[in-house]
């Protein structure tokens, strides 16, 4: 792969490829000295144009694990604040000679048209309400490791599903992976149509007992304002997912952060069914695998004007190989 | 009825042509077979049998192969001028509307400022005086500004030469507002033309909401949006008698919502574009701004109703709605585009490629539709009868083209067309009785 633009453009077995190589950094992070040399002398750049605390940590520290120079640069003071253009900025970035640009844009395809502009491998980590590819690979790999197969698996994805990137990404992704995906939540918050993405679609939590998971989506609270739905009150009463709606044998993901009280109930967020702090773990391992399969992997034709001078090795720094 | 004439251009000497041996169609005059035509003082003298005519001091036109049709009429197109003149002028425009066999084009007022006051009519046709190819009508505003609130002096524009008055752009919001200057319109005349939007319904939205919006994450303009304003609007006309014109029409509810007008009697006419009649939104699913215009492309299912709402006439007419844009309007993310797509030069060409050559439209129905536009604004329909201006186009049906991505005669690239192979070349326009356009390939002598 060249790009990392939407799980829409994957095949399975790209998926199951990341999942394998995010095995294998797993195990190099349970080394003492946790960092490989594989990007050494290779820049990456993130470019956040919308706030992300998450996302942004992961990918630079993933970076960093591989061993390339990180340039991250946020919306708030950079130059596009000042109506510099995404073209023009892209441009000038590209100077530095990056490997891979990590984009989030609060715009529907701002990570492809990045790639008309740049030589550097483009990840999406977030465009619009489109798609959120790296997520999607991480509840993957977290579900994988509690599961084994999500083959004919039950998945139950929860709430505002017409404004999350994620929603649409997961859909996809766990569709591929052989899930069977349920789109639940209000119907002034379910886009007309979306069961042509390949998942069915419920206005009730009433068949929720069905599904081995529950994927959770974040509230936001802006919503009520514009009549999505009455009140957050009404919302929680119909949506919450609490104590009570979970049975022992279902698990609960979230890609956060989390509206406590609002889509989860607090007892559930910490309870065992959660595996909400084992997706950002997996973040991590997932967004190097990522790096990975972009900039070091086999089958990288071109590309960035440089390629990469080390064979890709797994050996930490320090290490004899 | 005004002679595409008393429209605004630059006026030099009629032509003096003969056309020989090219299919001459016109349909509304019952005219189809290999003629000469003959037109002298950019008047049409004869349709004589190949060769028997005199040609003396006439340049002779071999045009045997081609299609000779009534030139084409647009009563939608955005000039941007005055004030957008990086995307387009009234030269290049009219240039563009020439290359694409059009006779006439009726200019959208959305300018800035907006033409909302005589003198900025009166100086737009002075200025097209000098500088249009073809001729060109203005719309003035409806509402001051197009801001939707106060009416402008409609009296006033009509008197320095608005042919009409349209806030195309932007929906009239206040049906209290539209009410008032369909009930002035009987003072003052010139068909009201409408934008039928609700933007309550349309919010934010940047495409078609259906499935492919859905897959997209953008936020969607339903069918519905366009359909219940038509609606309002339609019964608005019927209760005062009024003459209203319904632009680009996209969707099937809305072609539904003028049959019924229509069948209770209501003075209202519609268009359709070609980038209507011939995509859908999954086009959109690379989200490239290329294909971003309001309306939006809908469904196969809306694409089919315009063609058939356009085929049993409930649509009058096409219209191109050519809205040029300049590139860095269009190389942003999708939601953040401008929108708008070019039209003029690809207009025949792309119809009659993608419907007339595969048998879903006639080719006679296809003429008729690219000139009614004309009779919906109160102009003569072009057509290629002896003792008429002469408004003729001539095509080589057989030129195979590929639609680029740059090297049109309008100032703007915006084409949605780009990379489409197309059949049907326009070769040489004639616009009220003048020569306004001739391709640069297409070889021509004078008459021995």
């Amino acid at each position: 792969m060249r790009h990392l633009l939407a799980v829409e453009h994957m095949e399975r077995a790209d998926i199951e490829r990341i999942m394998e190589r995010a095995e294998s950094f797993a195990e190099v992070g349970r080394r003492d000295i946790k960092k490989v040399p594989t990007l050494r002398g290779r820049t990456i750049v993130n470019l956040f144009f919308e706030s992300s605390t998450r996302t942004s940590s992961s990918f630079e520290l993933a970076a960093k694990r591989l061993s390339a120079d990180v340039v991250s640069i946020r919306s708030a003071g950079s130059s596009v604040d000042k109506g510099e253009s995404l073209k023009d900025t892209v441009a000038t970035l590209s100077a530095y000679d990056p490997a891979a640009i990590v984009i989030r844009s609060p715009h529907a395809g701002a990570a492809e048209l990045v790639t008309r502009w740049t030589d550097a491998s483009v990840i999406n980590a977030g465009d619009g309400k489109h798609e959120h590819p790296s997520q999607a690979l991480l509840d993957v790999y977290t579900l994988r490791r509690r599961l084994g197969s999500l083959e004919g698996k039950r998945i139950w994805i929860v709430g505002d599903v017409l404004h999350s990137r994620v929603a649409r990404s997961n859909v996809l992704a766990f569709g591929a992976m052989g899930a069977e995906v349920t789109v639940c939540g209000p119907p002034t918050l379910i886009p007309r149509g979306i069961e042509t993405l390949g998942c069915r679609v419920s206005y009730t939590l009433g068949e929720l007992g069905e599904a081995d998971v529950i994927y959770a989506l974040r509230m936001q609270r802006e919503r009520m304002g514009e009549s999505f739905v009455p009140s957050i009150r009404e919302y929680a009463t119909h949506y919450q997912i609490d104590s009570r709606r979970l049975s022992p044998r279902q698990l609960l993901m979230h890609p956060g952060p989390v509206n406590r009280g609002v889509e989860l109930a607090p007892d559930v967020i910490d309870s065992p069914h959660s595996l909400i702090a084992e997706q950002v773990e997996s973040g991590l391992v997932v967004r190097m695998a990522i790096l990975y399969e972009l900039l070091a992997g086999a089958e990288r034709p071109g590309g960035a004007r440089r390629r990469p001078e080390d064979v890709p090795e797994l050996s930490p720094i320090g290490e004899p190989a | 009825m005004s002679a595409i004439s008393s429209l605004s251009w630059r006026r030099n000497e009629g032509a003096e042509l003969i056309v020989r041996g090219a299919r001459v169609l016109d349909p509304r005059a019952g005219i189809d077979g290999i003629r000469d035509i003959v037109i002298r003082q950019g008047e049409i003298i004869e349709l004589a049998e190949p060769g028997s005519a005199g040609a003396d001091g006439l340049e002779s036109v071999d045009a045997e192969g081609m299609f000779a049709l009534p030139a084409f009429f647009d009563p939608h197109v955005h000039l941007r001028v005055p004030g957008h003149e990086h995307k387009e002028d009234l030269e290049t425009g009219t240039r563009a509307a020439g290359a694409g066999g059009f006779c006439g084009v009726l200019a959208m007022p959305n300018t800035e400022p907006p033409v909302d006051g005589a003198p900025a009519v009166q100086a737009l046709r002075r200025q097209a005086e000098r500088e249009a190819s073809v001729p060109v009508g203005f719309f003035a505003s409806i509402t001051r500004a197009i801001a939707g609130d106060e009416l402008t002096e409609m009296a006033e524009l009509r008197e320095a030469g608005a042919v009409g008055f349209s806030d195309d752009g932007w929906p009239l919001r206040s049906a209290r507002v539209l009410r008032r200057a369909l009930q002035y319109q009987r003072l003052v005349g010139g068909v009201v033309a409408l934008h039928e939007e609700d933007p309550e319904l349309s919010g934010d939205g940047a495409m078609h909401e259906g499935p492919v919006s859905a897959a997209l994450g953008l936020a969607g303009i339903p069918s519905v949006s366009e359909s219940t304003m038509i609606a309002r609007d339609a019964a608005l006309a019927a209760y005062e008698e009024a003459r209203v014109h319904v632009l680009h029409l996209s969707a099937r509810e809305s072609v539904e919502a003028v049959a019924r007008a229509k069948e209770a009697g209501a003075r209202i006419t519609a268009e359709v574009t070609p980038h209507h009649l011939t995509m859908t939104d999954e086009a959109v699913r690379g989200l490239d701004a290329r294909f971003k215009m309001n309306p939006p492309l809908r469904s196969e299912e809306d694409r089919l109703a315009l063609i058939e709402g356009l085929r049993a006439g409930v649509i009058d007419c096409v219209a191109t709605d050519h809205a040029p844009h300049a590139s860095d309007e269009k190389e942003v993310p999708f939601e953040e585009a401008a929108m708008g797509v070019t039209g003029l030069e690809t207009a025949f060409p792309v119809l009659y490629t993608d419907l007339v050559i595969p048998g879903v439209l006639d080719l006679e129905l296809l003429v008729e539709r690219m000139t009614a536009g004309a009779a919906a604004f109160g102009f003569d329909v072009p057509t290629v009868e002896p003792g008429s201006e002469a408004n003729v186009v001539l095509i080589d049906p057989e030129a195979e083209w590929e639609a680029g991505t740059e090297g049109w005669e309008s100032r703007s690239e915006n084409s949605c067309f780009a990379g489409h192979r197309l059949r049907g070349r326009v070769l040489m326009t004639v616009a009220a009785g003048q020569v306004a356009y001739r391709q640069r390939s297409f070889a021509m002598g004078v008459a021995a």
